[in-house]
């Protein structure tokens, strides 16, 4: 069982509740797309994807970061049993959508950088950063932890 | 590959941030030490709590390195010869840390710049980290 601090839960806490999933969540899913372009293998359903431009606008892009996103509610609201929390949606991105689990761990990365130019350096302290970070990296083990 | 346009826009920022070095530099660091502990070992022999003048005069190092190699990108082996031998034979890191390094860079560049810090230059700067990374580690071996 992961081990959180009273300052760790407070940060994380209290980061979510300044998150707006339906502004970061799309930033950040483009932001996966435009830098590590190969991320979009699977995605080919949702349409253009050519440039930049096209997604940033891409609705299907949009929709589908803010569901990313608002799943860490879940994570948030259960901080001390994420892994069998995320059991179901670990099982369904190895054995239905084929996700390396890698991708995740990226995501996760990119998500702290827009939460990062969202909320400047007085909110997202490096003490923050720490406990968000730490959060995503068990959510990140538990997506991963049903992958065989 | 980083494109022409891509090259210039780095060049920009890294010149936009030079003035403000040691402030960019040392944040970077010291969020790197507080997310991945792990990183303080190469640092034993410094005093790396928050505004340190090592922490200060470190972070500027670093930073003013990373801008020298901007202004000419296609020159970074020439640029760091002496840095990769620094880092080959003498500091000896773990080149996996450079990535850690890398991703709280981007951090604080995002903090700094905001809005500013586009997509767009997020995928150059993260291109542009990852190359100056493997640069500096090509004399390990």
């Amino acid at each position: 069982m992961v081990k959180w601090t009273d300052a760790e839960r407070a940060a994380i806490t209290s980061l979510w509740g300044k998150i707006d999933v339906g502004e970061i969540g799309p930033q950040a899913l483009a932001r996966l797309l435009i830098v590590y372009p190969w991320t979009q293998r699977h995605f080919a359903s949702f349409g253009n994807l050519s440039t930049n431009a096209a997604i940033l606008g891409n609705p299907k892009v949009a929709q589908h970061g803010k569901t990313v996103m608002g799943g860490l509610e879940n994570a948030v609201k259960n901080m001390d049993d994420i892994k069998n929390t995320y059991t179901k949606l670990s099982v369904m991105h190895s054995e239905k959508l084929h996700v390396d689990p890698d991708n995740f761990r990226v995501l996760a990365e990119v998500i702290s950088v827009c939460v990062a130019a969202k909320f400047g350096p007085s909110v997202f302290t490096a003490d923050v950063q720490e406990a968000w970070q730490k959060f995503l990296a068990v959510v990140v083990s538990a997506l991963g932890k049903q992958y065989h | 590959m980083l494109s022409k346009r891509e090259k210039k826009l780095i060049a920009e920022i890294w010149e936009k941030l030079t003035p403000v070095a040691e402030d960019i530099g040392s944040d970077a660091l010291l969020r790197m030490f507080a997310s991945f502990p792990g990183t303080k070992t190469y640092f034993s022999h410094l005093d790396i709590s928050a505004r340190s003048t090592h922490l200060l005069s470190h972070g500027k190092k670093i930073v003013l390195a990373i801008a020298e190699g901007a202004k000419d990108i296609s020159q970074l082996t020439v640029t760091l010869a002496p840095l990769q031998t620094l880092h080959a034979y003498q500091l000896r890191i773990d080149p996996s840390n450079f990535k850690l390094f890398s991703h709280c860079m981007l951090v604080t560049l995002a903090c700094h710049m905001g809005d500013d810090f586009t997509p767009v230059a997020h995928a150059a700067m993260d291109k542009y980290l990852s190359a100056f990374a493997a640069v500096l580690a090509e004399k390990y071996r």
